[in-house]
């Protein structure tokens, strides 16, 4: 405000002062004051209930860095990145399968995506405990024999379950992305002289990435949730750890709500991840990347009180 | 530039045609887009193709480095079938490695640039030398660096296509294309979508490649293009061609009904 009356002062010959700004009072939103009340309250009713349930709160921390649990979740994590790394590099493959122009691999894929897709996860797994009825033993010729069911443990089942269903997923998440890419793009490449794997390589995945990362991002943390099924196959992750320790220490309850903590931390962590991935793959689509949260924070410290006083 | 031109072309025209086109048909499922087109381009000649749109000009110049398959007829650039290997009288369908490696020789412009969105301009340039022909990295910067300037654009190298305006995407996929020092040229459409203002840039570095002796192809709308640099001109419609000559008789006088009156409409 000073400033202003400072500088029509000293010209006043110059050019016009500019028009007063617009005083108005502004819309009042007392739909968001009711909301924000009624949440606080249901908010501590149900803080009051849990906290005088039949709860032993204490046991969570306590048990929050036990050496099972942490086993657990550590075997979580490990089954879902490794899962994961199968899914994407299988989807990937089945998906270029998927637009060959050669029939027999388009098929293969398509019936693939068919299978794994078309049945539960859980089921899935089981079938791969279950499968030394049909193979006794596992002989790959000069390298390696043994039973199938020393073969088959339960880290195996729960990959290769986890795993090949979540590849055809994956497969049609990258479908969509390659065939996302504008047409224009590959006839420029081949313009150029670029091979189709070339092409492939250097235009359209590079470009499909940006629609292939968020829905990723998603069968990521979808992956970290579901591997608590493998429970089915006896393998020892987060849930497995958390029932035990439940079980031997009479705090059931407490230590499902301990897993729940553990999987939301991780899942977080995920989240941050992916929004920063989000951002590489949009640089060049988008004339100007929106700042991250810490950018935004900084701005805020240290040009808001220019904006705010010129608020007010 | 006129007299370079002149020079240039009476140099060329002794050659064997650089495109040579005898009956070429061309249909998409029940659409019969090119009926029959017989044309030659010399070399280092502009050669412009105006028409109609739906009349076939672009599809017959994506024929050319085979983005699309001519179903009769013979087309060749350079003395060599396209897409085709003959041997013993009879035609072997070329495998993508071998139709890839002819198509570095002709440099290819579109209407909507086409440029890599996710590369900087002149790593857009870059792109080919290094991935097709395999040159170094420092030299194909150097040479892309040249090539930026020569369409005027050596400060925006570090750009990315969205923050370029159309023409200057436009010169861009031009350097592009020059990149891979190809013998031939083909413009679709070139300055079709770009504001009014900005088609006299796009068309001075094209002026500039013509004065160089570039054989070109170019399917165009910039009647005042075609009679300043163009040295033959074909007017297609519906899949033939209806009138062919020196853009200057053709676009002054021209003899055929339809001709009239195409250009009655755009001129």
């Amino acid at each position: 405000m000073s400033v202003d009356v400072d500088k029509s002062d000293r010209s006043p010959a110059g050019p016009p002062p500019p028009p007063p700004s617009i005083k108005a009072i502004p819309v009042r939103h007392y739909g968001r004051w009711v909301a924000a009340v009624v949440v606080i309250a249901v908010i501590v009713l149900l803080g009051r209930a849990f906290a005088t349930g039949n709860v032993n709160w204490d046991a969570i921390p306590e048990y929050l860095f036990n050496a099972d649990i942490l086993k657990g979740l550590r075997n979580t994590l490990l089954i879902t990145l490794l899962s994961m790394i199968i899914g994407i590099v299988l989807g990937v493959i089945l998906a270029v399968m998927r637009q060959s122009k050669n029939p027999v691999t388009s098929t293969v894929a398509w019936f693939y995506v068919w299978f794994f897709r078309g049945t539960p996860v859980y089921v899935q797994l089981f079938l791969w405990f279950n499968l030394g009825l049909v193979f006794q033993y596992i002989d790959i010729m000069p390298i390696y024999k043994d039973e199938w069911s020393d073969f088959m443990t339960p880290f195996l089942c729960a990959l290769l379950g986890l795993g090949l269903n979540e590849a055809a997923y994956m497969a049609e998440i990258c479908r969509a992305g390659l065939n996302a890419v504008d047409e224009g793009q590959t006839e420029a490449a081949h313009a150029l002289g670029m091979s189709h794997g070339k092409t492939l390589r250097r235009i359209i995945v590079p470009q499909a990435m940006r629609v292939i990362v968020p829905p990723t991002g998603n069968e990521v943390i979808n992956m970290l949730k579901t591997s608590s099924l493998v429970i089915a196959v006896q393998y020892y992750d987060l849930l497995q750890a958390a029932q035990n320790v439940g079980r031997d220490s009479g705090v059931v309850v407490e230590m499902l709500i301990l897993a729940a903590a553990w999987y939301l931390i991780a899942t977080t962590v995920l989240s941050i991840g992916q929004y920063y991935l989000e951002r590489y793959y949009a640089r060049g689509s988008s004339r100007q990347l929106p700042p991250t949260p810490l950018q935004r924070a900084k701005a805020k410290l240290s040009g808001g009180f220019h904006r705010a006083g010129g608020a007010a | 530039m006129t007299t370079t031109k002149s020079t240039s072309k009476t140099a060329g025209t002794s050659g064997a045609p650089m495109v040579k086109a005898e009956g070429v048909h061309k249909s998409f499922g029940p659409a019969h887009i090119l009926k029959g087109i017989d044309l030659e381009v010399a070399p280092q000649e502009v050669f412009c193709l105006i028409g109609p749109s739906g009349s076939g000009k672009s599809t017959f110049l994506r024929c050319i480095n085979h983005l699309e398959k001519v179903n009769a007829g013979r087309l060749s650039v350079d003395g060599e079938l396209v897409g085709y290997r003959e041997h013993n009288g009879k035609l072997y369908e070329l495998r993508d490695r071998e139709v890839a490696a002819r198509r570095r020789d002709i440099g290819m412009v579109f209407q909507r640039f086409n440029l890599f969105p996710h590369m900087t301009a002149i790593e857009n340039v870059m792109e080919a030398p290094v991935q097709v022909k395999g040159e170094s990295r420092s030299a194909a910067r150097e040479r892309a660096t040249k090539l930026l300037d020569r369409v005027g654009l050596s400060d925006k190298a570090a750009g990315y296509p969205s923050q370029l305006s159309g023409g200057q995407q436009q010169r861009v996929a031009i350097a592009r294309a020059l990149a891979m020092e190809p013998k031939l040229m083909l413009f679709d459409e070139p300055t079709s979508a770009l504001d009014p203002e900005l088609v006299g840039d796009v068309l001075d570095v094209m002026k500039d490649l013509a004065a160089d002796g570039m054989t070109m192809v170019v399917v165009t709308h910039e009647m005042g293009f075609a009679r300043e640099v163009g040295d033959s001109l074909v007017f297609m419609d519906d899949g033939v061609v209806v009138e062919s000559g020196h853009p200057r008789e053709v676009l002054g006088n021209p003899q055929h009904e339809r001709t009239k009156s195409f250009l009655s409409k755009v001129l």
